[in-house]
């Protein structure tokens, strides 16, 4: 079977190198054709891309806003640095800006100071009208007064106006077609274009945007620049990476258009497959880039090792072609593997990944079997004669392994465990806002409008009554009330939205503004004529369907967080759920929904979903392994390099970050598939010496470590900077998974060198001890 | 329809002489008879409906979100007309759906340009209050007309403008572009369908303050009364922006019953039915 293996290779590389002209031209066309694909690929922004059709948590939010409103919204956030807001110089500000941002595409309504619908009553008049009508003739009594009513009002006071008073918002609500990249950066830019005019005209004020529409569209801002720097900068590492170890241009320049190919055709399938491009995606191109050197490292270093020692150059890429041809299928195929393990992701945006990834990895290994010789065979290729310093120390890494094989066994395996112990001080958490680091605009702002004004994070409650007109029920009230009171008292809550507040209200101006009535109406149908004579006095688009439904048998309870985490953001629905159950009718029983609780929950459940994922990748890698070594002894000792380095990654991380989010679910599968080519290609060398050579295992372990040891530290070495590299990224999701691969990687090639061989020694080495102390035997 | 053709005549032979002034001097002339003509097919449409006297309609709001959750209201109202074009119609509103707002009563005294005067009887509280708002563009009952959509509909609340004329439906209608004159409308503008036979609104599209398309209300199953005065019977709003949709469908309309202006006063307002 090796035989007729390595006759079928030989065969295969010899009509390469005989077709060699058409080779290239098929390649070049074939890489067109599909590249064209990119002119399709665009970029979503729409933040329900990570939350999969059949999210609960995304079902639930959706529904709550076909109920009541949308709730993408923009939050303009104004700060004077010269105190407070309510002169008739920062009220006019306001008001025009509130006038203004009618005018945004896509709003639908809009909520300030000035326009909030204040209720006065006089006599039996009951006068419902803008909290702020005419600024320039504000007397100071008068801006006292606005001030008092501002914020003593539980809708507008830390909301729409700080309790300092120094800095209020803009709230603009949106009715934003559903992932419309186009619609949404036009109603992004308007206001961004809002905020720096008003900036401009008004130096003292600093104004800020944050908001649900600005998290979205930062989400292609961020795909774009990861595309646009972190690929170039791994263009150019590549560059030198490659010049550093092959030395040889005609290799160098073979490779860099394998790695160019391959991404091309993956982004340009991506294209004809319509996807759209997510941060996590846009990952993609620079992983095929690291990935496809790989493949190409292996078959050049081969080739050059037997130029070096007096091959010619076709029968050099024959030669290398012969040992490499399996392993670089295999560690491609567990590649694919892996990265197609993806599609068990919750998220959807990580199947893109993992499908134009494992695109890319195909791509690369069929070009570089046979564009790439073809390549080599018509260029000018020059190697210098033998570099013994260079192999010498991977013989003397080799030695060393041999010698002290018993002291790395436990050595390793105590660092091993010691490392995988800190896996417990992991934490995880997704706050949305911390996916962008303090590089990016959005992020900046929304810390800013914590810090200043109001939280960012909201967990909405739709809350049914009994029955059809059952919000106006005095016990429907009361418990909503009573559940407002709870809410507020929790030091996490920043501010709670109820209707039980605008009837308080309500009762109150219809007792000509006395205070001893601002409580809730004890009679239903008292409760529903104060609603009814209220909705008819409302102004266009500040209507209370945002807050109860049609049917009047819901009502809508917004609570807006401080800055708590994934954690705690769960526990407050959960125990807001609880609280629900035990205190109010069974009727009134809802659950948290809104952007920040899908978010909280979008990494557990992504962990759960990529369990099954990373044990199915692993079991297909392992058997992949047991069938190419046709060895079940070795597959069996493979499973511990392959499962070892991510357990102990997740270790290194949670000794010195700590804090990991969604990127954490997805790092066992991919990596896996990348961790186990080291493995791969060790074990295969390792196997044909034990096989082919007849020698003992020490002498095996000498000779993978001769052969493919520089290889695996090349190869070992772009990954990590490849990874690497991606952690740069300005979106936490994507620069946690490339430090996280990129530590694993790493940790890998540390296992494969110090534990492998001794454990190989160990269970395979019966016939090793005579030969384990005996020099190396010279190659082939 | 010669006086358009003349200016058409007009404007050709100053393009033919002169520079871009004169042509937008002719675009201007245009303009004014496009005004002209749309403001005589409002006044026709506003003709027509002379000397109705008072009606009394008994109708039913049908509300659907985005969800296809459903909700009805049931509500009456008696219209009196007030000749003359300076001032509106007075009108009282009484609800008799849903439950809990039974026996609400609105009666309102349309005004051209000022707020209307408006009062409210609350039976929960058997008191009358006179509701001051400068807001008659919010939702009507949660619905998708606004109180401005329903309230009596004078000439003088919009400049007109012929745009063109087309079909619509099986017959030929005029279509006329609205806008409001008064302050705090929710529009910017109405584009209004009238038919050529008979001069009814049979379509209405409602743009926002963007000037973005909001609703369209499509009026049909109109019926004749007093072999004069045309009624939509079924009146459908669609918000195109948030997708939910009202049908407010009638069920009775009487004319000439005989209502007093002395029944329509705040005073009266408690003792309705």
């Amino acid at each position: 079977m090796s035989n007729f293996m390595d006759r079928l290779s030989v065969n295969y590389a010899k009509g390469i190198i005989r077709w060699r002209w058409l080779v290239l031209l098929i390649t070049i066309l074939a890489t067109l054709g599909v590249a064209s694909g990119g002119r399709f690929l665009s970029f979503t922004s729409d933040y329900r891309v990570f939350f999969g059709d059949d999210n609960p948590q995304l079902n639930a939010f959706e529904s709550l806003q076909d109920v009541y409103t949308k709730t993408d919204n923009i939050l303009f956030v104004l700060k004077p640095n010269n105190g407070k807001v309510f002169t008739p110089q920062w009220l006019e500000v306001v008001q025009d800006l509130t006038e203004e941002s009618w005018q945004i595409p896509y709003s639908i309504r809009v909520d300030s100071i000035t326009n909030f619908q204040h209720t006065e009553a006089v006599e039996d008049d009951l006068t419902v009208a803008d909290l702020v009508e005419e600024t320039g003739g504000l007397s100071q009594a008068g801006l006292d007064r606005i001030e008092q009513i501002a914020l003593s009002e539980p809708a507008l006071a830390k909301r729409i106006i700080s309790e300092d008073s120094t800095t209020t918002g803009v709230q603009i609500t949106l009715q934003l077609p559903p992932d419309d990249a186009v619609a949404l950066d036009e109603a992004v830019k308007y206001a961004e274009n809002m905020a720096a005019n008003i900036e401009a005209s008004n130096p003292e004020l600093e104004v800020a945007i944050t908001g649900l529409a600005p998290l979205s569209n930062a989400f292609p801002a961020a795909s774009m620049a990861d595309m646009s720097t972190l690929t170039p900068l791994m263009f150019l590492v590549i560059i030198i990476f490659l010049v550093a170890f092959l030395r040889s241009f005609t290799g160098t320049l073979g490779t860099l258009l394998v790695t160019i190919f391959s991404t091309m055709v993956a982004m340009g399938a991506a294209g004809y497959a319509g996807i759209k491009m997510t941060p996590p995606s846009a990952m993609a191109p620079t992983i095929i880039l690291t990935i496809a050197i790989a493949d190409c490292v292996h078959i050049l270093v081969t080739m050059f090792h037997e130029m070096r020692h007096g091959k010619e150059k076709r029968d050099a890429i024959v030669e290398s072609l012969r040992v490499n041809m399996q392993p670089v299928f295999l560690t491609s195929l567990t590649t694919v593997i892996g990265f197609l393990s993806l599609n068990f992701s919750e998220a959807p945006p990580f199947h893109d990944l993992g499908n134009i990834a494992a695109v890319g990895v195909i791509a690369a290994w069929l070009i570089s079997i046979a564009f790439l010789p073809a390549f080599i065979a018509v260029m000018p290729v020059r190697v210098k004669p033998v570099v013994t310093g260079k192999s010498s120390v991977m013989e003397r890494l080799g030695e060393f392994v041999i010698g002290h094989r018993t002291k790395l066994l436990f050595g390793m395996g105590l660092i091993v465990v010691g490392t995988s112990s800190f896996i417990s001080k992991i934490e995880l958490d997704d706050r949305f806002i911390e996916y962008f680091d303090t590089t990016v605009p959005f992020r900046v702002d929304s810390d800013f409008t914590r810090d200043n004004l109001t939280g960012v994070y909201q967990v909405e409650f739709s809350i049914n009554a009994e029955e059809s007109g059952g919000v106006s029920s005095p016990v429907y009230l009361a418990h909503l009330e009573d559940f407002a009171n709870w809410l507020r008292a929790k030091p996490e809550v920043v501010h709670v939205n109820s209707i039980t507040d605008i009837l308080k209200r309500l009762n109150k101006s219809m007792h000509g503004d006395d205070d001893t009535w601002y409580k809730l109406p004890e009679e239903r149908d008292l409760a529903a004529q104060y609603l009814l004579l209220y909705e008819m006095s409302l102004p266009y688009g500040l209507d209370l369907n945002s807050q109860i439904n049609i049917d009047k048998s819901a009502s809508r309870m917004t609570v807006t967080l401080d800055n708590v985490s994934s954690n705690d953001m769960r526990a407050i629905a959960l125990e807001s759920t609880q609280w629900l159950q035990n205190n109010a009718p069974g009727y009134m029983e809802a659950d948290g929904s809104g952007a920040a609780v899908m978010f909280a929950h979008l990494a557990d459940r992504n962990i759960k979903s990529m369990l099954s994922g990373t044990a199915l990748a692993f079991v297909l890698i392992s058997l992949s392994l047991v069938f190419a070594l046709r060895s079940l002894k070795l597959g069996l000792i493979s499973l511990i390099p392959n499962m070892v380095p991510a357990i102990m990654a997740f270790g290194v991380w949670g000794l010195f970050v700590g804090q990991v989010g969604l990127a954490v679910s997805v790092i066992a599968a991919t990596s896996l598939g990348l961790i186990v080519d080291a493995t791969v290609h060790f074990l295969s060398k390792y196997n044909r010496a034990r096989t082919e050579r007849g020698e003992s295992s020490a002498d095996a372990v000498r000779y993978g470590f001769r052969t493919v040891g520089s290889a695996l530290w090349i190869t070992t070495a772009v990954l990590v900077a490849g990874f690497a590299i991606l952690s740069l990224s300005t979106f936490s999701v994507n620069a946690d998974m490339g430090l996280l691969t990129a530590i694993t990687i790493a940790l890998a090639l540390f296992i494969d060198f110090l534990l492998l061989p001794p454990l190989l020694m160990l269970f395979d080495g019966e016939k090793a001890t005579a030969a384990s102390t005996a020099p190396a035997a010279p190659a082939e | 329809m010669s006086k358009k053709l003349l200016s058409t005549v007009f404007s050709l032979s100053l393009v033919a002489f002169s520079s871009g002034t004169a042509l937008s001097g002719a675009a201007l002339a245009d303009e004014a008879a496009d005004i002209a003509k749309g403001t005589e097919i409002a006044e026709e449409w506003d003709r027509r409906d002379w000397g109705f006297g008072d009606t009394e309609s008994h109708m039913e709001m049908q509300l659907e979100n985005r969800h296809g959750d459903k909700s009805i209201r049931e509500m009456r109202q008696k219209t009196l007309e007030v000749p003359g074009n300076d001032v509106g119609d007075k009108s009282l509103t009484i609800f008799d759906k849903p439950r809990d707002v039974k026996g609400t009563a609105f009666l309102s005294f349309a005004k051209i340009f000022d707020p209307d005067d408006q009062w409210m009887y609350l039976p929960a509280v058997k008191r009358v209050k006179r509701i001051s708002s400068k807001n008659k563009s919010g939702p009507f009952l949660g619905s998708e007309f606004a109180y401005e959509d329903l309230s009596a509909q004078e000439l003088k609340k919009y400049t007109y403008k012929w745009l063109r004329d087309e079909p619509c439906g099986e017959l030929q209608c005029a279509v006329v572009e609205q806008t409001p004159t008064y302050e705090n409308s929710g529009y910017t503008k109405m584009i209004t369908w009238y038919d050529l036979s008979e001069y009814r609104q049979q379509k209405i599209d409602y743009y926002d303050r963007k000037g973005k398309l909001l609703k369209t209300l499509t009026s049909s199953d109109f019926k004749q009364h007093l072999d004069k005065y045309w009624r939509p019977y079924d009146m459908y709003m669609e918000n195109h922006q948030t997708g939910k949709k009202t049908r407010l469908v009638f069920s009775k309309i009487e004319f000439q019953k005989g209502l007093e202006d002395s029944e329509l006063t705040k005073n009266t307002l408690k003792r309705v039915r």
